[in-house]
């Protein structure tokens, strides 16, 4: 029999994540601070819309770009919090989840060879999306020292002829860091100075913290043309489990990922769509309920890394903490393991973000209090072990 | 700092002085402080605990009251209001829009008794015109808690 398989897709790395997820799975017992989604269930209002239009028997298809509803109600959105103005006729599409957004926008801008500038660490799914889309991934390896934000000097060192796409992953998971308006004009000048096109992932837009609100790349001069904007429903909304995100971009770019979008997908999920009209209209007061209770938790996560000794930059964004387990002299992945076997505790390695996440953890503080309690108090006894141990060896 | 703190307590009278700061960013002394001064402003009233009583062995039997008053010259809702809440029976009373004038909230032992510190103490005060019992059978949510789901952890462990 000849081999069913694609090299390609057998040539790409299954998600470090995974990986980690089939060891904590096996433990019945563990705690875990390794989730990347909320703690709050969808606001009942929007469950309820859901339900309505079920019962109403809004079962079927929608349009492909999806229900013109929902696509104005974006509209207005992206006016209301970032200034941006789009046609929900022909720069709306809404897909099933910000993954879906980010798969196809490179598809529809990619030629073979093209270069996809990918700062990390970041999210799991820019790298083997290039890939699937004949790209070739170029990554910019973020540190610590710049608080995980992309530079102009970091950007420019890995521009190439072939440099076509820039990804911009903020507010970032894993690392929580945000770019904040000057940061984004610094690399917007590049940007339209070497004729690049930005697919900028804000799905942790709503969870900025501090007093300047998050703002978009596609707000800044010259910039929109540019800029193929991903967000959801997933962070902002509590609604991970309904699989909706969309993107908004120029007409041309659009059309295309429609395209791909209409074949392979159809159209996203009907009740999810419903539900999330209800999100925008009416769910302001949701957002600024469940920010200020993750801002709260992001104070209290540092403190406990502080009086456990653990370096930590100060995360502006997500809901993500990124401490440094450098001083012990182990991988993320030792660390993490280890951590898993003695305390019960799991943590995502910061490794499974890309190799310059190496030597920390993506800590979430998507948990209650008492949750947190329970696992950082775990925490500070295992770090304590550590350096005795490194003491006495 | 006041409504972060009150929003904070309101779900959680039992918060730690150094966690209530620690979540808000300030120091321990002055969330102390105004804490203080909001229990001398009578903004705090008190920290009570929401027990459902359905779980325990005790009986307890709760009423909702619906009463009319002619207010008095010389002596208007408020003083009315002080004749009927100062019974320790009486859980609260609210005045109210509507077509009747004071809400009622009434525990006792049993059914019987309820009904007679109705007929005996409330009925007869000299400003009730009349009154309508309604008993509470069973609570489902009660300060913003549901009382009867039991809450889950749903999200799978390690998740992107």
């Amino acid at each position: 029999m000849r081999n069913p398989l694609s090299e390609t897709i057998v040539q790409i790395e299954p998600s470090g994540i995974r990986k980690f997820f089939d060891i904590v799975s096996e433990m019945k017992d563990a705690i875990s601070l390794g989730v990347g989604e909320p703690d709050f269930d969808t606001p009942w209002h929007v469950r309820e819309e859901g339900i309505y239009s079920l019962e109403k028997g809004r079962t079927h298809y929608s349009a492909n770009a999806g229900l013109r509803e929902l696509r104005s109600e974006i509209c207005s959105y992206l006016y209301r919090r970032c200034g941006l103005t789009y046609q929900p006729d022909s720069e709306i599409l809404v897909t099933v989840g910000g993954s879906e957004a980010i798969d196809i926008a490179l598809r529809a801008m990619l030629d073979p060879g093209d270069e996809v500038l990918i700062p990390q660490p970041c999210f799991v799914s820019y790298v083997p999306c290039t890939i699937l889309a004949g790209g070739r991934p170029v990554t910019v390896e973020l540190e610590e020292k710049d608080q995980f934000k992309l530079t102009p000097e970091k950007l420019l060192e890995k521009i190439t002829g072939r440099s076509k796409i820039l990804i911009m992953p903020f507010p970032n998971n894993p690392t929580g860091a945000v770019m904040r308006r000057e940061e984004l004009e610094r690399i917007a000048q590049i940007v339209v100075e070497k004729d690049l096109f930005v697919i900028s992932d804000e799905i942790y837009c709503e969870l900025t913290f501090g007093d300047e609100r998050h703002v978009s790349i596609a707000s800044l001069p010259g910039m929109k043309e540019r800029t193929v904007l991903i967000n959801g429903f997933s962070k902002s909304y509590a609604m991970t489990g309904w699989r909706l995100g969309y993107a908004a971009a120029p007409k041309q770019i659009l059309e295309q990922m429609l395209k791909i979008h209409q074949f392979a997908i159809m159209c996203a999920p009907t009740t999810s769509q419903y539900a999330a009209v209800a999100a925008l209209r009416d769910g302001d007061a949701d957002v600024e309920m469940m920010r200020e209770s993750y801002d709260q938790r992001r104070r209290f996560v540092l403190h406990a890394f502080q009086e456990m000794g653990l370096e930590c930059f100060e995360p502006e964004g997500a809901f993500y903490a990124f401490p440094s387990i450098r001083r012990f002299g182990m991988s993320s992945e030792a660390f993490a393991n280890r951590f898993l076997q003695e305390e019960r505790v799991a943590v995502v390695p910061g490794s499974a973000f890309g190799a310059c996440g190496d030597g920390y953890l993506r800590v979430s503080y998507a948990y209650s209090l008492k949750q947190l309690k329970e696992a950082l108090g775990r925490m500070a006894k295992f770090t304590e072990r550590l350096d005795k141990e490194m003491a006495g060896g | 700092m006041r409504e972060k703190i009150l929003a904070i307590l309101e779900k959680n009278a039992r918060i730690d002085l150094k966690d209530l700061a620690v979540l808000l960013g300030e120091s321990e002394a002055a969330v102390a402080n105004a804490i203080a001064d909001m229990e001398q402003e009578h903004i705090i009233c008190g920290y009570h605990t929401l027990i459902n009583w359905d779980n325990t062995s005790q009986e307890k039997v709760m009423a909702l009251i619906e009463v009319k008053v002619t207010p008095q010259r010389g002596m208007g809702f408020d003083k009315i209001a002080e004749r009927i809440y100062q019974y320790n029976e009486v859980n609260a009373v609210y005045l109210m829009s509507g077509a009747y004038d004071f809400t009622v909230f009434i525990e006792g032992k049993t059914m019987k008794e309820v009904a007679l510190f109705v007929s005996s103490k409330l009925s007869t005060l000299d400003s009730v015109l009349s009154t309508a019992t309604h008993f509470v059978l069973k609570k489902y949510k009660d300060h913003g808690t549901a009382l009867v789901e039991e809450v889950h952890d749903e999200r799978m462990l390690v998740t992107p």
